[in-house]
Order: structure tokens, then C-alpha cells, then sequence
């Protein structure tokens, strides 16, 4: 290895990450601390709580893992259980699934059926939330749905989605909405894949199934990490499912980020919204964490 | 050296991804929302003139122009403002007043409210439901009357002609914190033209909870395409589910939530599972209500349509309801031109006669709303002016050309309107929510309840016990009250 001399020696280089780090501790560092002081008190934005805030220790935790009520709709466990159907179904299965079948369809083609979908996908990804919002809650009435309009014609009856299917309604509107960055993610790795491999296998007459499995998949392994971890930890925190389903009916599409708006900004507590959102860090970190491990794991094995 | 920059890179992603996951979870801080700051009107010269440049105050209210509340902005824009004006520019004190529309839900603007007050903010006359005072005082986030402008407003001389049980909606402990409009009362609202095609007598007084469900039966017989009740229940409808459905019904069963004598909240009862149970049997067992309409985003919106357009036959509301909402006069979009022929009303029944709330026959429960002052505002002297004359007999009358209810002040009359002058009479039936800064909470408890019922999620039982247990941990076990019998 040939011996580099750095550019700027380590002091200077400091020097100019000063102004970023300096960002970084006023808008991220410092509104994390001062939220993990809220969640030890009783704060409220109203009530007597709110003049006069008391430290409750981890009473507003205590209060989340209640594990008496925990899975009763309103609590904690019930926010969490869905979280975690809205995460694996529309952030794994529904996006980085769907991206990847998509671009791997349409992998070294071209013509206009590629170019309308891939429009078509990234279209949904860039229209604004409560844009996106209105649409959906219009495509999924039972009444005036445009889905519903549909579905009678063909004789299939209706559907009140967005009452007896809730969290499915949001689990398919979010892969809807955010399919176009694994899709785009997924077809770049694929077009690095040198054509003589693919080639290879299919002289050696190999299923395209098998080239999926032992070629493909082991090859844009890394930025299948990547798309999960990204994707994950957006749907983990994605807030658009309020304004379609305001989390009802009785919280059966209740997510975490939603029961965290409910608690601090509508029933003004913000002590234990503040507990919430601490959990929420916490999850978020480990789930950073389980991914950058396998991540270096790969890079190691490499 | 390759593997530290690896290391030292995948720390910095570490760091990233956790600032990532932070950010969005970083918000409980109470952030400054969008209340544009009072702008001083531009003087049309640079050059002294004679009269100073105008100061300028807003008001605000959860009311839109053809929408909610229309009559309010009708009579604020066209009457109110314009004369208010004309005044000042003449005293050689020029006041520009803006009205800032609110079209959200009642819950939105108290948390609006709640954000706008404590970040230092917000609008000069705030319109402002009653039972938020006791939570907001608390809070810290409103001051009285007397606090921002000086003692000169009690010296007004509306008060003397506001009854001091009326003036009690926005005042607490012994402070006035604004003026109220007009108090209310609770009736069921029915559809005359559905009675009739049903078979049903047009002028209907139920006297029992069976007379009420031989009406709606009858009419889910006649007339299938209609929805013969809806009671509000949810926790969508906020406030409104409480003080148009449960409160009513639970009354109607012979209690209440709290026990006026020993200042307790009642958890547990036989009325209250009376009351779950009505529920359950107009949504549920005998479908005779749309659950859905309950359950869903702007359902109370949906009532009000299908009201309108003749697919409810009943519905349980305010007199906000028939003077607001139906008023043809108010060109509001709910708005029933042949208002006065279609709609009836009944007194609500006790479930037996004399098995009402204190042993009455009929019941009813009572609310107001008005306008206070906010605590930041910068020109308090004119905003009580704008205030104080808003609620003068002369701007009140022409309000009743408009929209004729139980206003606050006693000289001015219900006038021109058979039904409300009619429903003034129930005013002694009534009752009241207690004025405590926990009651909103206490009041979402309820709400959920009765969700969990018409959700079909819990039982009577279950949602009576569910509540308990939330009311216990909200007032504390000393501040209760169990009245089922072991």
C-alpha cells in the first residue's frame, strides 16, 4: 500500500466539520435530549400538569409496557403489533418486493410498456402526502370508491375497505406509494451486472429461477440490505397512514407514529408521547444496528 | 488505515441513521403554527396624516363562509367589522379588524388553540367552546379578562343583562375569561315527511326508550333505504359524541358522570350500562343506526347530509343543529330550504317516565361557547373594544335577523323563531359538564366507550370496565365512585 499524505492535516479537518457538527447538536442532538427529559415527566400542554411539570421516573414507560392492557386496542402493543404488520407487509413484502419483481421483469429491456410503468411507479412516489391522501381515501370509499365502482362491475360486490380492512388498506397504499425507490435502487444494481454472467448460466442451461438465485440475488446482495434498511425504518416512522384511516376504526390501523401524535398532540400529554417517541429511537437503533451488522458481515465475507 | 476509514464510515452511518430515526420523532416540542403575525396595516401615504395608520386585530373562529358556522361569518363580516370600523375611524383611533376562518374540526382548533397559546402566539378574539377553560386555565395558557385589559372591563355594561349562570361558561374560579354567546340545549331532531311516509304521526313526542325504538323500527320497515336513528358515538366526533349522544342517553338512563354532591366521578353504574347498552342495540343488535357513520373520518359531516337529503329520519343534536346547520337563512351547504315544514323535534324521554336524571321525565344537558381574549395579544385595549361591542344589544339583534337562539344577554330576545323560542323552555330540564381541567380527558374516556361498543370490539360490560379503569387512573382512586351493586 503506498503511504498518502492527507490533504489537510486532522486539526483543519476538524476545523471544517465544526460547522456541521455545530447543526447537528442544536436541530438533532439536543432536541433528542431534551426530548428524553420530557419522557421522564408528567409534562402537558394543558392542565395543571403543564405549569407545573413534575419528574415521574419512568412511570410514562411503565405506563406504555403495561402488559395487563397491552394488546387491548388504544395501548401500546396494539400500535406495536401493527407497526410491525405495516412494516414486514408493505415496506418488505409490498416494496422491496414489488421493486425487485418489477426490475428484475423488465431487467435489459426496453419499449414503452417499461417506460409507462417505471412512470407510472415513480409518479406515485413523488406526488405530495396529503395529495396521495385524498386520492386514496376517494379510491377506497364505499359508496362513491373508485374501486368499488369497479369491483361491482365485474360483479364482485363492495368492499368497505377503509372499515373492515384498515390496516390492509394502508399496507397497499403504502407499497403503492413507495415502490419507485426499491424499483430504482434494484434496476441500477442490476444494470452493474456484467450480461456474460446471465449468459453463462443460460448456456449452462440454467432456470431463469436458478439465474435469480445464485446469480442475481447473491449479487446485488448488499443493496438489498441497504433497501431494507432505508425502507424499513421510513415505514417504521411514516405518518401519511393518518390521513387516511386517522388510525381507526378503534385503532386497528393505529401505528406507532400515529399513536404518538394521539397521545402528545390530542390528548396533549406530552410526557408520555415523549416516552413513545424515545421507544420509537430505540427501535429505530436497533434495527439500524441488526442491518449494519450483517452489512459489515457481507463486506467481510467478501 | 483502510479498515479505521470502514469502521469510522459505518459509525458515521450508525450516527446518520439514528439522527434519521430521531428527527421525526423529535417533534413533541411545541412549535410556533402557522399564526401570522399582526402586520401593520400599510398607510396609504408616507406623509403624516391627520389620523394614525390603523392598529390591526383578528379574530378566529372554526366557521367558513357557505360551511360552518356560516351565519357567524355573515353577521361578523357584513355587520359586525364594517360598524366596529366606521366607530374607531371616527373616535380619530382607526382599528382594522381580520377574520381569520377555521375550517377544521372543534378538536383541531383547541389543539391549534393549545400550540398557537403556549408558544407566545395565536389570534386576538378567539371564539372558545366553555368546557376548555378549566384545562387551559390550568395550563396556564389563558388569563382573565380583567388580567389582560385592566379593571375597565368589568365595568361593561353587558354583564348586567348576562344571568351569572350563563357568564359561568367562561369564567373559572370566580375569573371571567370572555364572553359568552349563548347557551343550548338537546333534543332528537326527525324528519316529518320520513314520519308521515312511515306512518308515523308528524308531531311526535316519545315518552320511553321503547316509544323511541317502535319509531325507528317501524320506520326501518316502511322505508329500508333509510337510516332510521343515529346517536353520536366515536371517537372521531369528539366533543360532539359526548354532549349529543352519551351524556343525553346516559341522563335519559338516570345518571351521569359525576355526582354533583360528593364532587366524584362516577366509573361504574347501572344507568351507565344502560347506556352502553342502548347503544349496542341501535347499532348493533337491531341495526337501526349506521355504525359506520360513527366510525369514520367526518362522519358527523355525513349525518348532517344524509339528514339533509332525507336518509336519517332521526337524528340527536344541539339546537346548533336547527338554527346553524339546517338554517336556510345561513346559506350553509346543509342547509334544508323547507326547513320549518321536514323538521321536527321531540324532548328527549327518560327511559321510563320518571326514570330520568333526577327522577325527571324529559332531559337535556347544556353547553355555551363565546369569545375571550388572547393573553398575547398586543393591543388588548382594542380587542376588548372589538370584543365588548361584538356582544352589545345592537350587534346582538341584528345577529338574531340572522340566526335566532339563546343569546347570553337577557335583553335581547329569541326572536322571529317558534321552535327556539320553544326550547328556551327546557333550560330548567338541563344540566352541565363539571368545570374541571381533567373533565376532557375524562370526556375522551367516554367517547371511546361507546366506539367500543358500536365497533362491536367490547361488550357493555367490557367497555363500562375499560372505562373505569381509564377515569380511575386519570382522577385518582379517591376521586371516584362505584354504584354497581356487588
Amino acid at each position: 500500500m503506498v503511504q498518502r499524505r492527507p490533504i489537510l492535516s486532522p486539526a483543519v479537518g476538524m476545523l471544517f466539520l465544526l460547522p456541521a457538527l455545530g447543526f447537528v447538536l442544536v436541530f438533532l442532538v439536543f432536541p433528542s435530549l431534551w426530548v428524553l427529559q420530557i419522557s421522564l415527566t408528567n409534562q402537558t400542554l394543558t392542565g395543571e400538569a403543564a405549569l407545573r411539570p413534575q419528574f415521574v421516573g419512568l412511570a410514562n414507560f411503565q405506563a406504555l409496557f403495561d402488559f395487563e392492557n397491552w394488546m387491548i386496542r388504544g395501548y401500546f402493543g396494539n400500535a406495536l403489533r401493527n407497526a410491525v404488520f405495516f412494516v414486514i407487509g408493505s415496506a418488505l413484502i409490498g416494496q422491496a418486493g414489488l421493486g425487485l419483481a418489477i426490475a428484475w421483469a423488465f431487467h435489459r429491456r426496453r419499449g414503452l410498456l417499461r417506460e409507462a410503468l417505471y412512470t407510472l411507479v415513480i409518479l406515485a412516489w413523488i406526488i405530495p402526502d396529503v395529495v396521495v391522501a385524498f386520492m386514496w381515501v376517494a379510491y377506497l370509499d364505499r359508496d362513491q370508491g373508485t374501486l368499488n365502482a369497479i369491483l361491482s362491475t365485474l360483479r364482485l360486490g363492495r368492499v368497505d375497505w377503509l372499515i373492515d380492512h384498515p390496516l390492509l388498506s394502508i399496507i397497499i397504499f403504502n407499497t403503492w406509494r413507495g415502490t419507485a425507490f426499491s424499483m430504482l435502487l434494484f434496476s441500477s444494481a442490476l444494470a452493474t451486472l456484467p450480461p456474460s454472467y446471465l449468459e453463462a448460466a443460460a448456456v449452462a442451461g440454467a432456470s431463469a429461477w436458478q439465474a435469480f438465485r445464485d446469480i442475481i440475488l447473491p449479487s446485488i446482495r448488499s443493496h438489498i440490505i441497504t433497501d431494507l434498511v432505508l425502507i424499513t425504518l421510513w415505514t417504521f416512522n411514516t405518518f401519511t397512514p393518518y390521513l387516511i384511516t386517522g388510525g381507526g376504526p378503534t385503532f386497528r390501523s393505529e401505528v406507532v407514529s400515529i399513536y404518538t401524535f394521539r397521545i402528545a398532540f390530542q390528548h396533549f400529554e406530552f410526557g408520555r408521547g415523549a416516552a413513545v417517541a424515545v421507544v420509537m429511537m430505540v427501535i429505530n437503533l436497533i434495527l439500524a444496528l441488526i442491518y449494519l451488522s450483517t452489512l459489515r458481515r457481507e463486506a467481510v465475507a467478501r | 488505515m483502510k479498515r479505521v476509514i470502514g469502521s469510522a464510515f459505518s459509525w458515521i452511518t450508525v450516527l446518520v441513521l439514528l439522527i434519521a430515526a430521531c428527527a421525526p420523532a423529535a417533534t413533541p416540542t411545541p412549535t410556533p403554527t402557522a399564526a401570522p403575525p399582526p402586520t401593520p396595516a400599510p398607510s396609504p401615504t408616507p406623509a403624516p396624516s391627520p389620523t394614525p395608520a390603523p392598529v390591526e386585530i383578528t379574530i378566529t373562529c372554526r366557521c367558513v363562509k357557505g360551511g360552518v358556522n356560516a351565519a357567524l361569518v355573515q353577521w361578523l363580516t357584513e355587520t359586525v367589522i364594517p360598524t366596529f370600523e366606521k366607530q374607531m375611524a371616527a373616535k380619530g383611533t382607526p382599528v382594522k379588524v381580520r377574520l381569520v376562518e377555521f375550517g377544521g374540526s372543534d378538536e383541531e382548533l383547541k389543539a391549534q388553540y393549545a400550540l398557537d397559546l403556549k408558544a407566545g402566539k395565536g389570534h386576538d378574539v378567539m371564539a372558545f367552546d366553555g368546557f376548555w377553560t378549566a384545562e387551559f386555565v390550568a395550563g396556564g395558557l389563558i388569563k382573565p379578562l380583567e388580567e389582560i385589559v385592566g379593571p375597565e372591563v368589568n365595568q361593561w355594561e353587558g354583564w348586567a343583562q348576562i344571568p351569572g349562570t350563563v357568564q359561568a361558561l367562561l369564567m373559572y374560579q370566580g375569573k371571567r375569561y370572555g364572553i359568552p354567546t349563548g347557551t343550548d340545549v338537546r333534543v332528537i331532531w326527525y324528519r316529518k315527511d320520513l314520519f308521515k311516509k312511515a306512518g308515523l304521526p308528524e308531531n311526535w313526542q316519545p315518552t320511553s326508550w321503547e316509544d323511541i325504538f317502535a319509531a325507528a323500527r317501524q320506520i326501518k320497515k316502511a322505508l329500508p333505504d333509510v337510516i332510521p336513528m343515529q346517536v353520536n358515538a366515536g371517537t372521531n366526533m369528539g366533543e360532539a359524541t359526548t354532549m349529543q349522544g352519551f351524556y343525553p342517553v346516559l341522563l335519559s338512563a338516570g345518571s351521569f358522570i359525576f355526582d354533583w354532591d360528593q364532587n366524584k366521578w362516577i366509573v361504574r353504574s347501572p344507568a351507565m350500562l344502560d347506556a352502553l347498552n342502548f347503544y349496542k342495540r341501535v347499532y348493533i343488535d337491531e341495526k337501526l343506526g349506521d355504525a359506520r357513520i360513527q366510525l369514520i373520518k367526518g362522519g358527523r359531516e355525513q349525518s348532517f347530509a344524509g339528514f339533509r337529503d332525507g336518509k336519517i329520519a332521526m337524528l340527536w343534536e344541539g339546537d346548533w343543529f336547527w338554527r346553524s346547520v339546517l338554517n336556510p337563512a345561513t346559506k350553509s351547504e346543509w342547509a334544508i330550504p323547507n326547513r320549518d315544514e321536514v323538521v321536527g323535534w321531540a324532548r328527549i324521554p327518560a327511559r321510563e317516565p320518571g326514570k330520568g336524571f333526577r327522577g325527571q321525565d324529559f332531559v337535556t344537558i347544556s353547553g355555551g361557547t363565546g369569545f375571550i381574549l388572547n393573553p398575547n395579544t398586543k393591543h388588548p385595549k382594542e380587542a376588548w373594544a372589538f370584543l365588548s361591542f361584538m356582544f352589545s344589544k345592537e350587534m346582538l339583534m341584528e345577529f338574531q335577523k340572522i340566526e335566532p337562539r339563546i343569546r347570553a344577554r337577557s335583553d335581547v330576545p329569541v326572536t322571529g323563531d317558534p321552535v327556539m323560542t320553544e326550547l328556551v323552555k327546557l333550560l330548567p330540564l338541563t344540566t352541565v359538564r363539571p368545570m374541571l381541567p381533567v373533565y376532557p380527558k375524562v370526556s375522551q374516556a367516554a367517547q371511546l366507550a361507546t366506539e367500543r361498543v358500536v365497533s362491536g370490539e367490547m361488550t357493555p360490560e367490557q367497555a363500562m370496565e375499560a372505562y373505569a379503569k381509564e377515569v380511575t387512573d386519570l382522577v385518582g382512586r379517591e376521586n371516584i365512585l362505584d354504584l354497581m351493586p356487588r
